[in-house]
């Protein structure tokens, strides 16, 4: 009865699309509007800077492309070691990412999954410069004897060439990426997981699946595309990670597969970190331009992610 | 940004010294109108330039303004190009820069229009670059200049190379490869360092003076002098070269001078300021070298970074033309050349060009 009642009684506007609501809604779904606008038009700002304060950069030569003869052979050698960072640092995390959140989400017991989850989110919490100091006073000096035994017995490997000289490779650097990466990917699965309806969990199971069986058939299918999003996220992490990088990476800007050597190729947003300061004049513009092509490359790396993660929704 | 916000602070700041000094007028009866002595300074100077002076220039600020309580000095590390300019476009009444001025790009006359008449330049920061190594069982390291060069050119690869060994006939040299670090950002350590190499083995060194190390000359990058003090302790067999006030319990190189070898000390480093012929465009009041890397003078060590301050031999006000006066004089005492030493590991300018530089500096005026 009065329910009813109620909507008639309130005052009411008309949103234009013929419904009536009330006074509430259209105030919220102002807000909420004006928001993705915002939020768009945040976006739109920094391109529209990037590319303006990147473009004169085309013509830099020589001293001003810092000694290469073109930007693109400047920004090549850094959009390489960018993805291999990440790339490298991902096949780390990722495996790593979910085998933790499913102990979080299905296999601890209650108590030591919560302390479990809080620690892995304080991951999160310690800035990425003490990562950095971690990576080049611990993880480079501890880590360089295993790239020495890696040299000796898989040295014919293009990989692991060496010569091992310094624990500050671009495969330490990874290393240091992926636990930054670790806890944001860890922290969505967990509640992508958590999310799995229980009703086919328990289904799985009375058919007389194990629980890895369950897991495979109810739990991942279900969270497929958070996963996904919980990977681009981290990723986009990955890729723009400054400060860890520019420290713990013995950057030389070569390209090379060799993961264990003290030449390696520097990434885009470290290499903006070590040179922006003594920069000046056309410098700039360059090193602008190099953070254009990053932000290209995340997008086009997303759209490319999440692509291939719908079409084999499809198939499967 | 900057310079608006600090002459906006600057205007209630002179209301502030005008109210107190008119205040102090009236009580002395007027005997303060022509202007004060050194205990008795106040006031704002706000200068910049060089970052290689930052360390130093805070040590200085801090002991001048010790002396002076009612003075602020400011000096913003903007870079030797930005603080020449600033000079020049009158917004530092001083400077500090790398490179001396010249008249390659017309800066020379613009100062000299800015200060009407002469400039006065001198060295107030002269900093030795160590050559900094890390190797199993060696304590001391002497390096010729051209082994030095084939080290970081990356044609000398292993420590027991007839060359180092040469140099070294007493260590126990390990048969290890050499792991050569230097600077991942641009730096005006690498660009004093590859001047040095470039005047003495041309022939081995043959990228030219440089700030951003070559890729193929190969070696570990490493971030600013703290990154490569870094690498070079957790590195193995590895060397590289930073601030010598950064060294601290690494083995330092001496360097091949004649037939000696020379470790940097400050003295040393000072010392090739008096082996250098003057600059081209040197005058009586520019005191300005052409450092001589080549120097066989015995004592004298050769990788140095030089830094000059900037002033005017007058300013258009009495107040800054004291202020400047004072803190130049400050910097140039012997408590501030002791002060830069220990603070920044600049060494202490040698006495006849601290003299020199203090009888331009006594001159200031207004006017």
């Amino acid at each position: 009865m009065s329910t009813t009642d109620a909507p008639a009684a309130r005052p009411t506007v008309d949103d234009g699309f013929g419904q009536v609501t009330g006074r509430g809604d259209s105030v919220f779904r102002g807000l909420a509007t004006a928001s993705g606008y915002i939020i768009m038009l945040a976006l739109a700002g920094v391109a529209i800077f990037l590319v303006l304060e990147g473009w004169p950069a085309i013509q830099a030569t020589g001293e001003q492309a810092y000694g290469k003869d073109n930007i693109v052979l400047f920004v090549w050698p850094l959009v390489f070691g960018t993805l291999l960072a990440a790339v490298l640092s991902l096949l780390m995390a990722v495996p790593l990412a979910i085998g933790g959140a499913l102990v979080i989400s299905h296999y601890a017991p209650r108590p030591l999954a919560k302390t479990l989850g809080y620690l892995v989110d304080l991951l999160a919490a310690v800035p990425s410069v003490v990562y950095g100091l971690w990576g080049i006073g611990f993880l480079a000096p501890a880590i360089l004897p295993s790239y020495q035994w890696l040299q000796d017995k898989l040295g014919w490997l293009p990989f692991f060439e060496g010569p091992a000289l310094s624990g500050r490779t671009i495969l330490t650097a990874s290393i240091v990426l992926a636990i930054m990466v670790l806890p944001i990917v860890t922290a969505i699965c967990r509640e992508v997981f958590a999310q799995t309806p229980t009703m086919h969990q328990e289904a799985a199971l009375a058919l007389g699946a194990t629980r890895w069986e369950m897991i495979r058939m109810t739990v991942f299918p279900y969270s497929r595309s958070g996963v996904v999003s919980a990977v681009m996220l981290g990723l986009g992490r990955a890729l723009g990670e400054t400060m860890a990088v520019a420290m713990v990476l013995s950057a030389t800007g070569i390209v090379t597969f060799n993961l264990i050597s003290t030449q390696n190729p520097s990434t885009i947003a470290a290499n903006i970190a070590l040179n922006f300061g003594n920069a000046s004049g056309l410098k700039i513009n360059v090193l602008i331009f190099s953070g254009l092509v990053l932000f290209v490359a995340t997008f086009a790396v997303n759209f490319l992610g999440r692509w291939i993660a719908r079409r084999g929704q499809v198939k499967g | 940004m900057k310079s608006t916000s600090i002459r906006r602070a600057l205007v209630p700041g002179l209301a502030v010294a005008a109210l107190v000094l008119t205040g102090c007028g009236a009580g002395n009866e007027g005997g303060t109108d022509s202007g004060s002595g050194d205990s008795a300074l106040s006031g704002t100077l706000a200068g910049g330039g060089a970052s290689s002076q930052e360390a130093a220039q805070g040590a200085w600020i801090a002991g001048f303004q010790t002396a002076n309580p009612d003075v602020t000095v400011t000096y913003d590390p903007i870079g030797s190009g930005g603080g020449r300019e600033s000079f020049i476009s009158g917004d530092f009444p001083f400077a500090g820069s790398d490179a001396y001025l010249t008249d390659d790009e017309g800066e020379l006359s613009n100062a000299k229009d800015r200060c009407g008449g002469d400039v006065i330049e001198i060295p107030n920061y002269v900093s030795p670059i160590a050559v900094i190594f890390n190797v199993d069982g060696v304590d001391s390291l002497n390096l010729s200049p051209a082994t030095l060069a084939g080290i970081f050119a990356g044609k000398i690869t292993t420590w027991d190379d007839a060359a180092i060994a040469e140099d070294n006939p007493d260590a126990s040299l390990p048969s290890a490869r050499i792991n050569a670090v230097h600077r991942s950002d641009e730096s005006g350590t690498t660009e004093n360092f590859t001047d040095y190499l470039d005047a003495v083995a041309a022939d081995v060194w043959d990228a030219g003076v440089i700030e951003l190390w070559p890729t193929e000359y190969g070696g570990e990058g490493a971030k600013g002098t703290s990154g490569v003090v870094a690498a070079v302790t957790n590195g193995t067999n590895s060397i590289g070269y930073a601030d010598a006030s950064q060294a601290g319990s690494l083995g330092v190189a001496a360097i091949g001078v004649g037939e000696d070898f020379v470790e940097p000390t400050a003295e040393a480093a000072g010392k090739i300021l008096s082996v250098s012929p003057a600059a081209e465009v040197a005058t009586d009041s520019q005191i300005v070298f052409d450092l001589d890397h080549t120097t066989t003078e015995a004592g004298t060590y050769p990788i140095v970074l030089t830094s000059y301050l900037m002033m005017c031999p007058t300013y258009d006000d009495q107040e800054t033309a004291d202020l400047v006066k004072g803190y130049a004089s400050y910097i140039l005492s012997d408590d501030g050349q002791q002060q830069g030493a220990d603070e920044a590991g600049s060494a202490p300018l040698p006495s006849d060009l601290q003299e020199q530089a203090q009888g331009l500096v006594d001159a200031i005026s207004a006017g």
